[in-house]
């Protein structure tokens, strides 16, 4: 039998801010086997006296050994994501354990179109699939549906406008939840069902990849079933109790 | 040697006894599941007991309910590392639900309307240890926490507990489920941080 996974040490080589709120870091991490798109790691902090605290990352960047990639939205009062985001600098070390999930994951090569739908910082293990499909060249068809509240809330914003030019067979869509651009055409507000392809939209039905916080992911796949997807085709991934 | 995190100090509360290792205290009720949530109603759920013989009885919403419930106030572990105590439940012992059934059997497969499946030592879900729960916190559960009816194993990690419970399958040998295939721990005790394969 397999030994336990490691905990291995990963030094944070780089970060930048994705939103007021969201930060992007990077980890060399050696002895870090890579991984599938959508799966997560375990980051384990501890303090001067051994106190530690211990939460689960997803995945951001498509996979690489040695090095890693995560975006981590600061939870207000939490105690792990304002660390990540606010106070850990370059060179300041940390532990990972991964990585996790054999599920809510997508390796290129696998056939059929895919469908993303993302509700927040829910984007972060799909936009390790896209990043996937375009690093690459995977031809499978990928939508991805996006929903934030506001433009300011994108992450990944840059990236996902030049990746949906330069991708073939990569469509993305933004949805705002409180407040779009001037010359929007849809309404702000929640995700609806016409946000969404039906199965029909492409030759073979998707799978469908949702992530998101609990009640996005709830009323998403509540959505995607009254047009008509099928339950065993529709994976999700919860991040946080709102 | 530990490697320490610069400028870490973290959320200090008073350790308690009652958080396992690597755990911390969820005053929330996240949720976790690996696709849509089932739309599941009392009038068409059902529970099938597959026996080793492969013989079957399937007990029906009245059937459940007409058997002796308990109250249980009990913490939950999550293999995602929160922890949340003194949840209260209601529902039906496994083993009143099993009733004859499980001779020469060790192991039971946990089989759930979406497919899926968690195994466990047949010996963890008897003697009051593990119950078929329809209710949380004085009201029918809610669909996202697996109702109508979920089985509720509280001393393993939470995965162990599947929601929208549709079969009880005894086995003589051990069989793993969903999570178990996928790299997750075959026992799960939180106590001993059984996460993963080989912990
Ligand atoms: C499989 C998986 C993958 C995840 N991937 C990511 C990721 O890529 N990026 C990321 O930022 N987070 C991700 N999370 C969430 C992450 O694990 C932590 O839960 C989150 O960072 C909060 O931790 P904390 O220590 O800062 O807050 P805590 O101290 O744990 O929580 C403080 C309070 O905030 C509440 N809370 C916790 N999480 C949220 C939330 N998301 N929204 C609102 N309230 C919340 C808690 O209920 C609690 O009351 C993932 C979770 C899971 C299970």
């Amino acid at each position: 039998m397999a030994g336990p996974l490691p905990w291995l040490r990963a030094r944070m080589d780089d970060g930048w801010l994705e939103t007021r709120t969201a930060r992007t870091l990077t980890f060399d991490v050696p002895g870090w086997p890579g991984h599938d798109p959508g799966q997560h790691v375990d980051v384990r902090l501890t303090a001067e006296d051994g106190y530690t605290a211990q939460r689960t990352y997803s995945l951001a960047s498509a996979p690489e050994e040695g090095r890693l990639v995560l975006t981590v939205q600061a939870v207000t009062e939490g105690e792990v994501s304002p660390h990540l985001v606010a106070q850990m600098r370059a060179g300041d070390e940390c532990e990972v354990r991964g990585p996790v999930g054999g599920w809510f994951r997508w390796t290129a090569g696998t056939p059929g179109p895919v469908l993303l739908v993302a509700g927040g910082s829910g984007i972060v293990p799909l936009m390790s699939m896209v990043r996937e499909k375009a690093r690459t060249g995977d031809p499978a068809p990928f939508h991805l549906v996006y929903s934030v509240r506001t433009p300011d809330h994108v992450v990944y914003t840059n990236e996902l406008f030049a990746l949906s030019r330069t991708t073939p067979g990569l469509v993305v869509d933004r949805l705002y939840s409180r407040g779009g651009l001037p010359d929007d055409t849809r309404a702000p507000g929640r995700l609806r069902a016409a946000d969404l392809p039906g199965p029909d939209a492409t030759d073979v039905p998707p799978v469908v990849y949702v992530c998101g916080p609990t009640g996005f992911v709830e009323s998403a796949t509540e959505h995607l079933l009254d047009l008509g997807h099928r339950p065993s085709a529709i994976r999700t991934e919860r991040f946080g109790p709102t | 040697m530990a490697v320490v995190t610069r400028g870490f100090h973290g959320r200090r509360r008073e350790p308690d006894p009652r958080i396992p290792p690597g755990q911390y205290l969820e005053t929330d009720f996240p949720v976790l599941a690996i696709g849509p949530t089932p739309r599941v109603s009392t009038d068409d759920w059902t529970l099938t007991v597959t026996d080793v013989d492969g013989s079957r009885s399937t007990l029906d919403w009245r059937g459940l309910r007409a058997l002796p419930a308990e109250d249980v106030e009990t913490d939950l572990h999550c293999v995602t590392t929160w922890s949340k105590l003194d949840t209260r439940w209601r529902g039906v012992p496994v083993g009143a639900v099993l009733g004859d059934a499980g001779a020469g059997a060790h192991h039971v497969l946990a089989h759930s309307a979406d497919g899926y499946t968690t195994n466990l030592p047949l010996a963890d879900l008897v003697d009051g240890r593990a119950w078929v729960a329809f209710e949380y916190d004085g009201r029918p559960l809610e669909p996202w926490h697996g109702g109508p009816v979920r089985l509720l194993v509280p001393h393993l990690y939470l995965w162990k507990s599947a929601k929208w419970l549709t079969g009880l399958e005894l086995l003589r040998e051990d069989s793993p489920g969903f999570w178990e295939r996928l790299g997750y721990h075959s026992y799960g005790d939180p106590w001993r941080e059984q996460r993963y394969v080989g912990d």
